[in-house]
């Protein structure tokens, strides 16, 4: 081997340097967070192991149709609304596959539960009376009073009977003191069922306006599309003001029209209608013309989002999707917690056996193995804990189960390694060029076999649901930061160590002593000696020189490979 | 370090050789003696253990518990749901399990009030679980799917990069020979087959894949080196990369094998790691049996595969015939 005496050595230097970026970097990237946002230093981990309920939810369609993609994700942002309404916090809401899991730390109880299945509504309602979101007044003292609870004794029946879903007199005595009394800060919890042809009390979703609202005119189920964009003027020009355009079915064409054509006239408040998404007001837009054709288009403030937002809600909150409860599962803290520890424990046990054997195995080239073991540790470590702050990746138990396991796929890494240098010796190199020979062809193993490992996360992780995926999460992660070690501290650690004195010398104790591995040829300057030539090791030199004979010399050779009398020296 | 480091010296150079490819009919018939009667074990045994993930039902988990009495349970299920077919075992010291077929939200209130006061806990001691009869389905075909992809996809990459089929297939066999003979061990130890029990298996594939594409790796490098002048049949190459790759399966598997056998050992005295531990005996069994599969089963099948094609035949059959020659009539060989 004809090896530049510096090359290796740089390249080393170079590798390792390349390495320490990476782990800076990394953790820049992790301490960087946990100074300037919400990551932390200890992963977020998965309801196995923190405690907590999961509900794994199949969402119900009408006429058991299959959900899109664009369903689902609009009814996990339904579902996260009326959890958070409940006032759980930290609840995850996420899909898998065709299903919604709802993960809430803690017990849930009865009623979220109830509020989790129900099937979100909306519904277009006529807006009656707006108001201020408070139930305070100032009373004659001077000071904010908050208006009483509705008397029970106070009538609650219409004094005429309504001439249209627009009349006032809809509202009641009773009515109105619960109107007034109503806090926006506690609005009618979504999921709850309110009567469809009585007015009602409902808030704008972000709490600024308290409405009561009319009986239900038109149902969202009426709603065939609903898209943003910009408004344009009759010649076609834009406008640069963003707006939401409705196509409502033949029924509700006519309903809309109906509604547009009576509340076209009135006085303000009495030409808004109220669009009504589990019982929150997500718009309440004025009537400004008589619409027959089915095709409102709602403009007003909007940005691009606002008017994305409302679209989304209008085409795909319409839909009746219910959902059944698939599997629950509640795990208590103290249990999750034993099991984080218990997963350590075998771990740390695992580790040391590990450390065990491959320091008997390998001397003292196991503490590279150990070394390795480390720096993928740290790195592990460090990508779990960015990825659980940045994408909301949680440790599972099968996580913890994939990291355990990945302990001996890495460490194989370094078997492979090793081995392949050891082969080298044995073919009579020097250390150095043992190194550089072996890892030239372990690379490409490692390479191969790794390749293997990584397409197997991909495709599990892709495909597959629930723990399958943690686990096959972990595995990915582990495999890329393998090849990353062995390429960048492994590899580049024994070119080093190669160099040194105790290496180099084979000393017995290094795990690389040329005469233990059988090795002939010692040193750089030497020959080899022809020791004890046994039939198999001749038929080994023959075949070296095989190769270099000519074709006369080869014929007369494949007479005699086999017998095994001769030795036929030819320096390597 | 003496001793295996010894033998691996003998085996790299040839020194020592298990006859792997030579003896093959002998691993042929161990193998498929083993794959029938992993086929049978569950057969005879009625099927497996499915865990209830994936028969469905209600699942209350006690734990603390003072005395686990397991009458005290399936009197207080039976007080609540008197028709409910319910299955009561102990988990560690310290906790007891009941299973019971589904029941509403409302008996599963009552029943955990029940478990609550006949061992004299609070509430929250009562864990629950609900699992709906589709779910455990539903995690499993999309599982199988996973791996009808992985498989194909596998086959596909290792083809390219061996530039030959033949190394795909003869790994397809060894793993579906390492799948069948796992969920044999399985189904003969009655452990439940779990959703954990299903990622074990899956990453079993993926190890064993991972072990034989190591082996075969360094077979092509020996067939591909020794090029024509070999003095080795095309068998005799595939056994001598066998047995120098030898040291490298024990260690892998042993190094593999151990924090896997310290998490099942571990998880199956310690409450609460079920999933740990389910994980962990299918991988047990899994990293041993791939790496035997590898070695008896996918490697002499792959010479097998190649044998007969013309060119590598006619080498062969020119090898041997030279050596037959070389031993009959012994020619005084000139000094060099």
């Amino acid at each position: 081997m004809a090896q530049s005496k510096l090359t290796p050595t740089r390249m080393a230097g170079r590798s390792l340097t390349w390495l320490g970026v990476i782990t800076l970097a990394l953790l820049g990237i992790l301490v960087g967070g946990i100074i300037w946002s919400s990551a932390s230093w200890a992963p977020k981990l998965a309801l196995d192991l923190e405690g907590g309920t999961q509900m794994i939810l199949k969402p119900n369609l009408e006429g058991g149709e299959q959900a899109t993609p664009e369903q689902l994700a609009q009814a996990v942002s339904i579902i996260r609304q009326r959890v958070d309404a409940s006032g759980v916090s930290e609840a995850e809401v996420n899909t898998e596959g065709n299903n919604v899991v709802v993960s809430i730390p803690g017990e849930a109880d009865e009623e979220t539960r109830k509020r989790i299945e129900a099937s979100a509504k909306l519904e277009f309602r006529a807006v009656l009376v707006a108001g201020q979101p408070s139930n305070t007044f100032v009373g004659e003292d001077g000071t904010e009073t908050p208006y009483p609870s509705p008397d029970p004794a106070l009538p609650n029946t219409p004094t005429a009977e309504p001439t249209s879903p627009s009349d006032l007199s809809q509202i009641t005595p009773a009515l109105e003191a619960q109107f007034q009394a109503f806090d926006c800060n506690e609005p009618v919890e979504p999921g709850v069922v309110q009567p469809a042809d009585e007015p009602i009390i409902a808030c704008e979703a972000d709490g600024s306006v308290k409405y009561i609202l009319g009986p239900v005119e038109v149902e969202g189920s009426k709603i065939t599309d609903a898209t943003n964009g910009m408004r344009t003027t009759q010649t076609g020009a834009t406008t640069g003001e963003w707006a939401v355009n409705l196509v409502f079915n033949g029924q509700g064409t006519d309903q809309f029209a109906e509604v547009t054509s009576r509340l076209n006239g009135l006085e303000s408040p009495q030409n808004q209608f109220a669009i009504v998404l589990d019982n929150q007001v997500i718009s309440a837009p004025q009537t400004l013309a008589v619409i027959s054709d089915g095709k409102p288009e709602i403009s007003g403030n909007f940005t691009q989002e606002s008017s994305k937002t409302l679209a989304d809600q209008l085409k795909y909150g319409a839909l009746p999707i219910s959902f059944v409860v698939q599997s629950s599962d509640q795990i208590s803290a103290t249990l999750g917690s034993s099991q984080l520890e218990i997963g350590i424990i075998a771990g740390l046990i695992g580790l040391a056996l590990v450390a065990v054997y491959t320091l008997f195995q390998y001397r003292l080239l196991g503490t590279v193995t150990l070394a390795s073991l480390v720096v993928a540790a740290v790195l592990t470590y460090l990508v779990i804990a960015i990825l659980s702050w940045r994408n909301g990746y949680r440790l599972s138990l099968a996580g913890v189960a994939g990291l355990i396991v990945a302990i001996g796929f890495t460490a194989d890494s370094f078997i492979v390694y090793f081995e392949r240098i050891r082969d080298e010796l044995r073919d009579g190199r020097g250390l150095e060029s043992a190194v550089e020979a072996g890892w030239k062809r372990a690379k490409r193993t490692i390479y191969a076999s790794k390749g293997v490992n990584l397409l197997a996360a991909i495709v599990l992780y892709v495909l597959a649901v629930g723990n399958v995926k943690g686990f096959a999460f972990t595995l990915g992660v582990t495999t890329v930061i393998d090849v990353i070690v062995v390429l960048l501290f492994t590899h580049p650690t024994l070119q080093l160590l190669a160099r040194t004195k105790f290496f180099s010398s084979g000393h017995p104790l290094s795990g690389l002593d040329p005469t233990a591995l059988g090795a002939v040829y010692r040193g750089r300057a030497q020959f080899r000696q022809p020791v004890d030539v046994s039939k198999t090791k001749a038929a080994k030199s023959s075949r070296e020189a095989t190769k270099r004979q000519t074709i006369a010399e080869r014929k007369q050779a494949e007479l005699i490979a086999a017998g095994g009398s001769t030795s036929q020296e030819k320096d390597s | 370090m003496a001793s295996l480091t010894t033998f691996g010296n003998d085996l790299y150079t040839g020194k020592r050789s298990f006859n792997f490819v030579g003896n093959r009919r002998v691993w042929f018939t161990v193998a498929i003696l083993l794959v029938l009667a992993s086929i049978l074990v569950p057969v005879v045994k009625g099927g497996f253990n499915l865990s209830f993930e994936f028969t469905g039902g209600s699942q209350f988990t006690v734990s603390p518990v003072a005395s686990a009495d397991q009458d005290l349970a399936t009197d207080a299920v039976a007080s609540v749901v008197p028709d409910a077919v319910s299955k009561v075992s102990t988990v560690g010291d310290d906790s007891v399990r009941i299973q019971t077929n589904q029941l509403t939200s409302d008996e599963t209130n009552d029943v955990t009030a029940a478990l609550a006061e006949a061992f004299d806990v609070e509430e929250n001691a009562v864990a629950t679980s609900f699992i709906g009869a589709s779910w455990g389905q539903d995690v499993t075909r999309q599982a199988i799917t996973g791996l009808v992809i992985f498989l194909a996809l596998a086959f596909i990459t290792m083809a390219l990069y061996f530039r030959t089929w033949k190394m795909s297939a003869a790994a397809m066999l060894g793993l579906l020979d390492v799948l069948v003979i796992s969920l044999g061990v399985y189904a003969l130890s009655g452990f439940e087959v779990s959703p954990a029990a299903v990622i074990g298996f899956l990453t079993i594939l993926g190890y064993s894949l991972y072990d034989t594409v190591v082996v075969f790796d360094k077979i092509r490098e020996n067939t591909t080196e020794d090029g024509d002048n070999s003095p080795r049949t095309f068998g005799e190459s595939v056994n001598l990369a066998v047995n120098q790759t030898l040291v490298r399966s024990i260690n892998t598997s042993v190094v593999a094998a151990l924090p896997v056998a310290s998490i099942l050992v571990i998880g199956n005295f310690v409450l609460g790691a079920e999933t740990l531990r389910d994980i962990s005996l299918s991988l047990f069994v899994g990293i041993l049996i791939a790496t035997y599969s590898t070695i008896f089963v996918a490697a002499p099948l792959y010479a097998l595969f190649r044998q007969n094609e013309p060119e590598i035949r006619k080498r062969d059959e020119r090898i041997l015939e030279a050596r037959k020659r070389s031993t009959e009539s012994p020619v005084v060989a000139p000094a060099v």
